[in-house]
């Protein structure tokens, strides 16, 4: 259970007037339990909101929800936030047997608790409507708003990115006899979209070496301890000084074994799991770029729409036609749609600009955090497995000799 | 402590031998220069660390990452292969002592003789003090028999430089060297089976030797060297047999082995084997007993027919006749001990499988480690490459200490499994010592029964003397014939009677030597084991430390985030 300090001011709850303290917004995902059988059966997990913000109910609030529910969420967000990263959710499981089992659940604990905090930190996302509807709302609310908007939403954000936009691929569409998107020729944010992906990759291939490192964790322990017992059945058989020596040396094996597969599970919470929190980062990221790409689009369709129009209300002008009342008033819409699309495109843009610096500076965090995880697991395992070999010395040493 | 080297130092001695490894190149120059020419960025404040982060490493203290030398890809028939080329290199190398070895000494006190990989051959028996006798096989060089080929180029072999260096008195010199084939291998292996029955010879390397993958000539070629090496050095540890005198004359006579081979039938025929057909028809005639000088010998295949047929015959009386043997083997410790040993190989085997796979998935761990530097060592040039904001450098900062410190790590990692595989390779080695032990356990069954079988003939004659004379004395004035035949019989039953005498004393001799070497097997046992445990033990310790400092400094380093929880 995480539970970071708000940007704001600190953590004292007080039961008296919450005006006279910083507005603070604190949230935990916790107590997963399973519930329903067979194909119907999923996970619900416990919502803890503490909160002194105005529209709030009461200092804190507890809502059971479910995976979906977090979907809608970050769908709703998605939405109406442009050009803010939205904060990435775990994957949906694709191995049946695997999704039930405790780490599978404590890992997407995790992730959830991430999710919700990451969005109660953010000084424009924690006032968003849906959130508080997602914190506070009881469990038929939430349900109807969430049947509501599956249609729309059932796509990936990063879905939309990929019909619009192909950084990558350079097969031109115009050969294909398909219209090349329109596309913003800001070098910096070409560098920047380069970047992106790139990151992903190199990011990806790093969290797979994690996740293998995890499972060499696994496997050394196993081979460690299944040595440790045969060389415990070989002390049994040998007898008298020799004896002992093979049976404390795998009684030691067998511990360290177990140390070991500690360590692998303290790797893949503190280590991989930022890892693959660090890549989804990124590819909602993607996400937002396609939104961009989007309103740029649509800015300059509508801005081509209404050079057209122009022109074609100068045209009536200059023949008097009865139409051109209706052209003049269509045309004063077109430009106030256009107005909006620039307005949104902007926004876009200077929200992306704050939300990268954001971005690069949490990520030097998370990262920072769990390198030094990683290095005092390794460091602790280490000297553990230190410790236990080097305390037998003495003991063969005297067991040698008698 | 041990992590007090200088780094520099610790960077030479690693070694490496993967690709990726080798063209690693990690330079603080890189970064640095990165960083004077960003002057793009506007929010990096000049100076290696940019504004005030929490973590006080600037970047030029990184460790400075060495260009890694490639090994030599070495002539395979000329020297040890590069480790970890195959599954198999669990068995079947030594590696010459690493710097590793060097700062265990202090641990490693009386477990040197095992250390050296090299040339030297631990002068193991108790009562030596300074006897060497040092072995070595290298060059393999191909020569032609052409003598016996009919088609030109036809019946190549392989000869090998066998150099001995000693200062046993029966050798006359101190270094001499000899050219050797495999099949003369094969024939010392077999004369020394035959002399020195009862012992736990080492066993010769397989005639075939096929890992169940496609080999090419070449490495055939330098497994087979290994193993010859590995062979005439286990001999020349054998107290016993270190000094025989086939063994002698396997390394040092000069030009054609002249080692007789276990003679065939054809050549027992050659030497007035006369008796062979007579032996065939079984009819007794004096001719037909066992040559005493026969006896001291195990039934061979080739020679020897009948007495294979009569011993087989008195083994299945012993499994199934109603009547126990004259003989048996009475000895109880003996038994017992036959029993203990027996649990032990099985035990053995299981744990000389497990230890496998230990050393196989910490191969693994400590790959992965070093392909997860390597994926770091990317991010970081990449987020230095690309870097717009000082976050990044930071960041980038912290991935290069990280990575340079798994890529360390798995070499550690690579190091601990070389000797990991050393010293568990005594448990491999003692399995091979268990297949010996029970040659010599066959040998004191086979002499057992030699005994048995003569015994029952030595009845059978008598019976049928005792049946003849009873004949005989019914007939008035005497039976020529028949006292004629007595008389045979009672010539043959003198010859079997001599035989079984020598046969027992034999016997007895394999008994004594089976015990002399279990003896021997206890107290090597008990030193291998102890020296392989505590090697064991103290190679572990040694490299987790090691292991342990590396991660601490990054640990600490980065301790800053920690803190801003």
């Amino acid at each position: 259970m995480q539970q970071r300090s708000p940007t704001g001011g600190g953590g004292l709850q007080s039961p008296r007037s919450p005006s006279s303290q910083p507005p603070f917004l604190s949230v935990s995902v916790t107590d997963p339990a399973k519930m329903g059988n067979g194909v119907q059966a999923y996970i619900s997990y416990k919502v803890i909101t503490k909160t002194n913000f105005p529209d709030y109910q009461g200092p804190e609030k507890i809502v059971i929800r479910r995976y979906t529910d977090f979907v809608w969420l970050r769908d709703c967000l998605f939405k109406k936030y442009k050009g803010i990263f939205i904060p990435p959710l775990p994957e949906k499981s694709t191995v049946e047997k695997f999704r039930f089992s405790a780490e599978f659940i404590e890992m997407r604990r995790q992730a959830l608790d991430s999710f919700v905090n990451r969005i109660a930190l953010h000084h424009e996302l924690q006032h968003s409507e849906d959130l508080r509807t997602f914190l506070q709302a009881d469990e038929q609310t939430m349900e109807r708003a969430r049947s509501q908007d599956t249609g729309i939403f059932k796509k990936k954000p990063s879905d939309f990115m990929q019909i619009f936009w192909d950084v990558q691929s350079k097969v031109s569409d115009v050969v294909l006899g398909k219209e090349k998107p329109v596309e913003e020729t800001n070098p910096e944010y070409e560098k920047l979209k380069r970047y992106i992906f790139e990151l992903e990759d190199h990011l990806a291939e790093a969290q797979k070496h994690a996740y293998r490192l995890v499972k060499r964790h696994r496997e050394l322990g196993q081979s460690l301890g299944d040595f440790g017992k045969a060389i415990k059945l070989l002390g049994a058989c040998e007898g008298d000084a020799l004896g002992t020596a093979f049976s404390e040396l795998g009684a030691k094996s067998e511990m360290l074994s177990v140390k070991l597969q500690r360590e692998a599970h303290h790797l893949l919470m503190n280590f991989e799991e930022p890892l693959k929190d660090y890549v989804r980062a990124v590819q909602s990221i993607k996400g937002t770029i396609g939104e961009r790409a989007n309103a740029f689009r649509q800015q300059c369709e509508l801005a081509e729409t209404i050079k057209l129009k122009e022109i074609d209300l100068n045209k009536l002008r200059l023949t008097r036609s009865e139409r051109m009342l209706d052209a003049e008033h269509e045309y004063e819409e077109l430009k106030a749609d256009g107005e909006e699309a620039s307005r949104r495109f902007e926004t876009i843009v200077r929200l992306m600009n704050e939300e990268i610096v954001r971005f690069q500076d949490q990520k030097t965090q998370d990262m920072g955090l769990a390198f030094h995880e990683f290095a005092k697991g390794q460091a602790r395992l280490a000297n553990g497995i230190a410790d236990a070999w080097r305390s037998l010395i003495p003991k063969l040493d005297a067991l040698s000799s008698s | 402590m041990m992590g007090s080297e200088s780094q520099g130092f610790e960077e030479a001695q690693l070694y490496a031998s993967r690709e990726e490894m080798e063209s690693l190149v990690l330079d603080d120059d890189d970064i640095k220069n990165n960083n004077n020419d960003n002057s793009s960025s506007s929010r990096f404040n000049g100076g290696a660390n940019g504004d005030g982060g929490q973590h006080h490493h600037p970047l030029s203290s990184s460790l400075p990452f060495a260009e890694i030398p490639t090994t030599d890809d070495d002539d395979p028939l000329l020297s040890s292969p590069s480790p970890h080329k195959s599954p198999n290199a669990f068995n079947s190398f030594l590696e010459p002592p690493s710097y590793a070895d060097a700062v265990f000494r202090s641990f490693d006190g009386d477990h040197g003789k095992q250390i050296n990989g090299h040339g030297a051959v631990s002068t193991s028996s108790p009562s030596s003090s300074s006897d060497y006798l040092k072995i070595s096989v290298t060059d393999p060089q191909k020569d032609q028999d052409l003598k016996n080929s009919l088609v030109p180029g036809g019946n190549t072999f392989v000869t090998y430089l066998i150099t001995t260096w000693t200062n046993l008195p029966e050798f006359n010199g101190t270094e001499f060297s000899v050219r050797r084939r495999f099949k003369d291998v094969v024939t010392l292996s077999d004369r020394l089976s035959d002399s020195y029955r009862g012992f736990f010879i080492p066993l010769r390397p397989d005639k075939s030797v096929v890992e169940g993958q496609v080999m090419q000539k070449q490495e055939f070629v330098e497994q087979r060297r290994m193993a010859l090496e590995k062979y005439l050095r286990k001999l020349a540890a054998h107290p016993v047999i270190r000094r025989s005198e086939e063994l002698r004359v396997f390394l040092q006579v000069q030009g054609k082995l002249p080692l007789v081979k276990t003679t065939d039938v054809a050549s027992r025929m050659l030497d007035g084997a006369v008796k062979l057909p007579k032996q065939l028809f079984g009819e007794s005639v004096v001719s037909a007993a066992v040559d005493p000088n026969d006896v001291s010998q195990p039934a061979k295949g080739g020679r020897d027919l009948l007495r294979i047929f009569k011993e087989l015959r008195q083994s299945v009386t012993n499994d199934w006749g109603e009547t126990k043997p004259a003989v048996v083997e009475e000895d109880k410790e003996f038994l017992e001990k036959k029993k203990k040993l027996q649990d032990f190989e099985q035990e053995l085997s299981n744990v000389s499988q497990q230890a496998e796979t230990l050393v196989k998935a910490q191969q693994d761990i400590g790959e992965t480690l070093g392909q997860l530097g390597l994926a770091f060592v990317k991010l970081t040039k990449f987020e230095s490459e690309e870097a717009m904001f000082n976050s990044q450098k930071v960041r980038a900062a912290d991935m290069k200490n990280v990575a340079t410190s798994a890529v360390k790590a798995s070499r550690l990692y690579r190091e601990l499994n070389a000797q990991t595989v050393r010293h568990l390779d005594k448990l491999h080695e003692y399995l091979g010592v268990m297949l010996a032990v029970n040659n010599a356990y066959a040998d004191r069954s086979n002499a057992l029964l030699t005994v048995q079988t003569l015994l029952s003939e030595l009845s059978n004659l008598n019976s049928r003397i005792e049946k003849l004379e009873a004949a005989a004395s019914k007939i008035f004035g005497g039976d020529r014939s028949r006292v004629r035949k007595i008389e045979e019989l009672k010539e043959t039953m003198k010859v079997t009677d001599e035989a079984k005498n020598c046969a027992v004393r034999e016997y007895e001799r394999i008994k004594e030597n089976n015990k002399s070497e279990l003896d021997r097997l206890d107290k090597e046992r008990h030193d291998d084991f102890f020296g392989m445990l505590k090697g064991f033990v103290v190679n572990q310790a040694g490299y987790a430390e090691k292991m342990a400092s590396v991660w601490e400094t990054v640990a600490n380093e980065t301790s800053g985030y920690a803190k801003s929880l």
